[in-house]
């Protein structure tokens, strides 16, 4: 890339085709601002080495105060982890979330019941549990079962980004980031469902392909 | 026959206990469990950050959410490239690479089927120096990472001024326990 001279203009025209900036905020027209939209996802070794921690976030730019104590999970929405543990991107596994009268219900890690864009909920699957959805202001409810542990419940966007600047430069009005810059999504926060299990219950050793996926009841 | 209704109630009443009361059971009083039934279409997917955000294009947003990861390559690998190289203008010419050695083919094949990889043996990072795609943890500076994969060449060094949005940081400590998030604002 050492001799070719960064177009700003063509960069600008590229940028404008965002819809927004953000980790999956408002990233599509069907979703954005509604109960189904993810916001961020995460996967990541816990405290306890031997487990892997999923965070899906949904519902982003809660407002603090009403804003986030008038959020609720939809119980319509179904939030799925899938987890591929054979290397071709299709889900070996899933992890289900979904909401009913102030409890998450989480099912799985469990084969589903067919893979792709459809889901039915795994009721019958031998690893779940549910959670005490934690209200607004208050302390984290956390439920452990089976070496699993599930939350559920509003928490500050862990996403953190310069957007104003981003747009400034979408704009054509900055030609670079400030330094430093200014967290966009300071002070706001999401909806988060945190599911932690044992790496034994996703395949244990190796690599695993994963995604989060939103779905509503039809 | 009297024998016969008492066997069918009772087995009518374990296929209610069994099943955890469906709606339509309703002939014997029984505490009635969330109804779970139904199927649920997908309108929402992410697997890396900022990926339908940044490569796909406006109006194929929605169709990248509803397309299984196994097919984003075929559908979206082309798309993503196009992208790529209008957004930094380097990735055209031919060798050049960003700092994992991935030519703008390499890079957006990588990236256009959006699946996290996550390794059940130790450090899980979106990229920490040394860990490439390991996981995301809380912590990961992913937008610096992906502006840094996108605009700062083969060694971080080029374009500087938009390779860092120079917020490297969560607003909020993250929790060393379950369930990691801060709390809300």
């Amino acid at each position: 890339m050492k001799n070719t001279k960064f177009l700003m203009a063509a960069a600008i025209v590229a940028i404008a085709t965002f819809v927004a900036i953000a980790a999956d905020h408002i990233d599509a027209p069907a979703v954005q601002g509604g109960t189904s939209d993810i916001t961020d996802f995460y996967a990541f070794q816990g405290e306890n080495t031997s487990n892997i921690a999923f965070v899906a976030n949904v519902q982003g730019l809660l407002g603090s105060g009403s804003d986030t104590q008038n959020a609720a999970f939809d119980e319509n929405v179904l939030i799925e982890f899938n987890i591929d543990n054979t290397g071709d991107n299709v889900e070996d596994l899933v992890i289900q979330a979904i909401a009913r009268d102030g409890k998450m219900y989480v099912f799985g890690p469990t084969a589903p019941s067919q893979t792709g864009l459809n889901s039915t909920i795994a009721t019958n699957a031998t690893n779940q549990l549910v959670v005490d959805i934690t209200p607004y202001g208050q302390s984290a409810n956390v439920e452990s079962s089976g070496g699993m542990m599930a939350f559920a419940g509003p928490r500050d966007d862990p996403f953190f980004m310069d957007f104003a600047q981003y747009g400034q430069i979408i704009a054509g009005n900055a030609t670079s980031f400030n330094n430093p810059g200014a967290d966009t999504f300071a002070g706001t926060n999401v909806l988060s469902v945190v599911v932690e299990v044992p790496k034994s219950m996703i395949g244990g050793t190796g690599t695993i392909n994963t995604w989060v996926e939103s779905k509503r009841r039809q | 026959m009297k024998n016969n209704i008492k066997l069918y109630a009772i087995a009518m009443l374990m296929s209610l206990v069994a099943f955890n009361c469906n709606n339509d059971d309703d002939s014997i009083s029984q505490p009635m469990g969330p109804d779970f039934s139904g199927t649920y279409a997908q309108q929402d997917q992410m697997g890396r950050p900022a990926v339908n955000t940044v490569f796909v294009s406006s109006g194929m947003k929605d169709a990248f959410n509803t397309t299984v990861p196994s097919n984003q390559n075929a559908s979206f690998q082309a798309m993503f490239q196009n992208n790529l190289e209008a957004l930094s203008p380097a990735y055209a010419n031919p060798g050049d690479t960003n700092a994992l050695g991935l030519d703008a083919g390499a890079f957006t094949g990588l990236l256009a089927t959006d699946v996290l990889n996550v390794s059940l043996d130790g450090t899980t990072t979106f990229f920490d120096g040394t860990n490439v795609l390991t996981g995301r943890a809380l912590a990961d500076d992913v937008i610096t990472v992906e502006l840094l994969l996108i605009f700062g060449g083969e060694d971080f060094s080029e374009n500087p001024g938009l390779s860092n949005d120079n917020v490297d940081a969560n607003d909020k400590a993250f929790l060393t326990s379950f369930p990691y998030l801060a709390s809300p604002w």
